[in-house]
């Protein structure tokens, strides 16, 4: 393998390696090959987005723009069309960031003061409790959707937004509490007895003593949410009609069920503007993401 | 001291007042409806819940419509395919990149990526892809092989195998950080011990570090599984259930049946199987993490 | 003569940090060897280094006369036992013991003997089906011996093996190790920071710090002739006491006192400046005794540590802090009046500047 001739007579230092050894062959090599299954779809994406109809037509997915075209964007944005209306993709926008903004903080509001109750204070029966919420997590939400239905029905706030946020709320709890419960219970146990032997209460403990050590699973949390909440489908279009759709289920509108002639360009670019809040937080928070991920399915 | 000492009970009760949505939630949404929707679904409930008892009528009809065949029939190959090729490419990509590899924040970035998305995303961009007119058939013809042919969002024989396509690429992702994490769990002194003893690092991996990740496996089975049994957002987007029905899934038998065929008692008993299917999953693996010692939960 | 295992120049740097720099180092068939050090000093990185398992930025490794610088951890000769046991989980201690061989393609009758001798010599017959989780800790640390004892090799390296015990079973295998030594009188290299094991297990200790070798001796050279003064406060509990003068024509000058060195075998004649003279509390006299010595001060006690063998007791001489080991029986408290005194032929004077012996 090496060809350092006569000193192989005689070994000394580091063992002599070429930076294109079979090893190394292998292993980046594998890696490009199947990045490229990962990567090629984005490009596709995006590069369709920026070519106009007739460029389409005639060439193939993966060559770039010959003329860029912006024009794509702008009537994704504004005049696509769904069903009768053609306003584009932007109140599908608005109505995504209504529902995710209450959604997130609400949802980890709850969930965090759950944590913080089961991680540090044991009471009868809420281990009980836990259990069934970690259920709830794996069962599929299909078997719990009508009773829902009926009951916002009720209480008069279905097809609304607010309805739908609740939703969220609900079933952002499994995963979010357990969350904060493994940090709750990882942080020293003596910072809070020493809090309790100071005469502090269940809520001054919680926002003077844990609040200020928790920045990064409230990150984290929150990652979680605004992703899993702005990429939700099912639940915005059982929980909502067509005027409060989420940007999702408009894309599936807009793409889907048009007549005639399908304006891919456009079609890409809705995707991309669609895909690009959690893919912009993906890519900004990195190692946090990964984190999050990791936290939420291993458990402990 | 600001406060007095809390007494006993005081204690206790702020506790449980803060932890009331979590109860009422455990309670009310997660048993009760899912009790509801159980029992109702020996109803004869159309448009509207009808408390008028058939016994097993609904689960007599659903398992004698095709179209709940055919769907019970793609989740079993959509299942098993991913599963298998979720674990194989998975664990592979966190093998490789375990290896000290340069630029693994690179190359973490650009398989993790799609797990991000929507599913409803996914789903439009490998319709594009697989589109016979633009997308991969067209190019490869273009190559030369004229009679290329990629099309299985076509073809109600392997449709779901496009479908496959689309939900491997996001999904790996997960499975492949879940691995990563698993793998750096190892005590690094098993690879020195094992590097003495002299065995090849393919060995080591197969002998020696998987059996170790058994409980990180068993995790990652147990929530891909729960994914998967819920796959709806993709099949609408990418296949809108077709070629004709060659694409269903029960996700999406159970959502038309409810808010579209306006037959709720068939969505109900096509749920109850849903859940059937993940609790059998569920429960051997809830009562391996926690049974005997009832540790922290 | 030749070495069993020989270091050469040896470099090691993680990037642009030197961990190991130009180190020799020359171990003699059958040696035990330790290498002795707080954390960071690069004993776990030579002993690493010497297996193979890390890359050497510079210099050459020889175990038994073959240069091995560029081989394979398992072509080495070597076997290892790891502070943590690193025992293979999901198999048997026969399976632990066996995998090794199996995998080397050793015929079954030459596997079978050898783990039947290994768990002979470590009597862990009774052991070899079960798994680790099942183990003992001293358990577990005897099979990762016999996966080592299997491989049928000249030189054994120990990562700190004993640091994952409690203090008895530490002592236990303390002792089983030296008898495992004795009995086959193999090369050994073992890793601790761990002083007493150090003491009790070498032929040779090897003290490092910031990845040099600040002495290599045996143990009782290193305990009366430390050539450094880290080495002498390094041995030895509690610390040897210091109190920094000046040396002149044969006198030791300090803010304590003034004495004549008679009875120390200086290095170097005629030498002087400014040095830190060294007792151990174990050579300074408390009490009666103390007037007969040629150095003596009337003290303050300021604590007292009883230990029940030994009494430990802090000695306040002017603005001076000694500690001083008495007698266990000694009785003693804080605030009494104790003389002490030591004989200058104990003491061990080191240069100010370069922290040598003088």
């Amino acid at each position: 393998m090496s060809n350092i001739g006569n000193i192989t007579n005689n070994p000394r230092g580091p063992k002599p390696k070429r930076v294109l050894s079979r090893r190394n062959i292998f292993l980046y090599g594998t890696l490009l090959v199947i990045g490229l299954y990962y990567a090629v779809p984005l490009y596709v994406m995006v590069m369709t987005s920026l070519k106009g109809m007739p460029e389409i037509r005639m060439g193939n997915i993966f060559s770039p723009p010959m003329e860029i075209t912006f024009e794509p964007w702008v009537k994704a944005w504004a005049e696509a069309c769904t069903g009768l209306k053609c306003q584009g993709l932007s109140s599908g926008f608005w109505n995504s960031v209504i529902i995710t903004v209450p959604s997130v903080i609400i949802s980890i509001a709850i969930a965090s003061v759950n944590g913080y109750a089961l991680a540090n204070w044991r009471f009868r029966g809420a281990n009980i409790f836990f259990t069934i919420l970690i259920f709830g997590a794996f069962i599929p939400y299909q078997v719990m959707i009508y009773p829902i239905v009926i009951m916002l029905r009720e209480m008069g706030i279905y097809g609304t937004l607010t309805g739908l946020v609740i939703v969220h709320t609900i079933f952002g709890m499994p995963i979010l509490t357990l969350l904060f419960r493994n940090y709750f219970s990882s942080l020293p146990e003596e910072l809070f007895k020493a809090a309790r032997v100071d005469g502090a209460g269940f809520w001054s403990i919680l926002f003077r003593v844990m609040l200020p050590m928790s920045m990064p699973i409230f990150t984290v949390a929150a990652i979680l949410q605004i992703t899993g909440i702005w990429n939700d489908f099912l639940f915005g279009v059982v929980f909502t009609g067509p005027e409060a759709y989420p940007m999702t289920a408009q894309l599936n509108s807009i793409v889907n069920s048009t007549t005639g002639v399908r304006e891919y360009n456009v079609n890409m670019a809705a995707t991309i503007l669609t895909a690009l809040v959690p893919l912009s937080i993906y890519f900004i928070s990195g190692k946090l993401f990964v984190r999050g991920i990791a936290a939420g399915a291993v458990k402990g | 001291m600001a406060s007095g000492r809390p007494n006993f009970l005081f204690r206790n009760k702020t506790a449980k007042i803060a932890a009331i949505p979590m109860i009422l939630t455990a309670l009310f949404v997660f048993v009760g409806g899912t009790a509801w929707t159980v029992t109702y679904s020996f109803t004869k409930s159309g448009l509207l819940p009808k408390l008028k008892w058939v016994g097993f009528a609904q689960y007599d009809r659903l398992w004698n419509t095709k179209k709940w065949l055919v769907a019970i029939e793609n989740l079993a190959i959509y299942g098993i395919c991913m599963l298998i090729l979720m674990f194989l490419i998975g664990f592979i990509l966190a093998a490789l990149i375990d290896q000290k590899v340069r630029f693994e924040n690179t190359f973490r970035t650009v398989i993790l990526y799609p797990y991000a998305m929507s599913f409803v995303v996914t789903g439009l961009v490998w319709q594009w892809i697989l589109n016979p007119e633009f997308g991969l058939e067209r190019i490869v013809r273009d190559l030369g092989w004229e009679s290329f042919e990629f099309n299985p969002l076509y073809n109600s024989e392997i449709a779901i195998f496009g479908v496959l396509i689309a939900g491997l690429w996001q999904g790996s992702g997960l499975v492949m950080v879940l691995m990563l994490a698993g793998l750096r769990g190892i005590d690094q002194e098993i690879w020195k011990a094992a590097r003495i003893d002299g065995i090849p690092t393919w060995k080591t991996y197969i002998l020696i570090i998987i059996p170790m990740m058994r409980p990180v496996f068993i995790t990652t089975l147990v929530i891909v599984t729960a994914g998967i049994v819920k796959v709806y957002d993709l099949i609408v987007a990418q296949t809108s259930g077709g070629p004709g029905i060659s694409t269903e899934v029960p996700a999406k038998y159970v959502y038309d049946a409810m808010f579209t065929a306006q037959n709720l008692g068939q969505g109900f008993a096509a749920s109850t199987m849903m859940l059937l299917t993940v609790v059998i999953v569920v429960i051997p693996w809830a009562i391996l993490e926690f049974g005997g010692t009832k540790k922290s939960v | 003569m030749s070495y069993s295992v020989e270091i050469k120049n040896l470099d090691l740097r993680f990037g642009n940090l030197k961990v190991l720099e130009n180190l020799n180092l020359g171990i003699n068939n059958g040696e035990f060897l330790v290498l002795l050090g707080s954390s960071g000093c690069g004993k776990s990185t030579l002993l690493n280094s010497i297996a193979g398992l890390l890359e050497i930025s510079d210099g050459q490794i020889f175990i038994n006369g073959q240069n091995v610088t560029w081989a394979e951890p398992s072509e080495r000769g070597i076997g290892m036992v790891f502070q943590s046991y690193a025992l293979y989980p999901q198999m048997t201690v026969e399976g632990n013991l066996s995998f090794g061989l199996k995998n080397a393609k050793l015929p079954r009758d030459e596997i079978k003997s050898r783990v039947a001798r290994a768990a002979e010599i470590l009597q862990i017959e009774p052991l070899l089906k079960r798994k680790p989780a099942e183990l003992s800790g001293g358990q577990r640390q005897r099979v990762a011996i016999g996966r080592a004892l299997v491989r049928d090799v000249e030189v054994f390296l120990f990562d700190e093996p004993l640091s994952n015990l409690d203090a008895k079973l530490r002592a236990d295998l303390r002792v089983e190790i030296k008898q495992l030594h004795q009995k086959l009188n193999n090369t050994m290299i073992y890793v601790t920071h761990d002083q007493t094991e150090a003491m009790t297990l070498a032929d040779r200790i090897a003290i490092m710090k910031d990845g040099y070798i600040m002495q290599l001796d045996s143990p009782n050279e290193i305990y009366n002739r430390p050539t450094h003064r880290y080495v002498a406060e390094f041995i030895g509990s509690p610390t040897m006491n210091f109190i920094t003068g000046t040396v002149d024509k044969g006198k030791f000058k300090s803010s304590l006192s003034s004495f004549s060195l008679k009875g120390y075998k200086t290095i170097k004649k005629d030498f002087s400046g400014k040095v830190g003279l060294g007792i151990r509390p174990e050579h300074i006299e408390g009490g009666a005794g103390a007037s007969k010595c040629s150095v003596s001060y009337e003290g303050t006690v300021e604590m007292v540590e009883p230990l029940g063998s030994d009494t430990l007791a802090r000695v306040k001489v002017k603005e001076h802090l000694f500690w001083v080991r008495l007698d266990g029986q000694f009785k003693l408290s804080a605030g009494d009046i104790l003389p002490i005194g030591f004989e200058p032929v104990n003491a061990h004077l080191f240069d100010a500047n370069t922290d040598l012996r003088v």
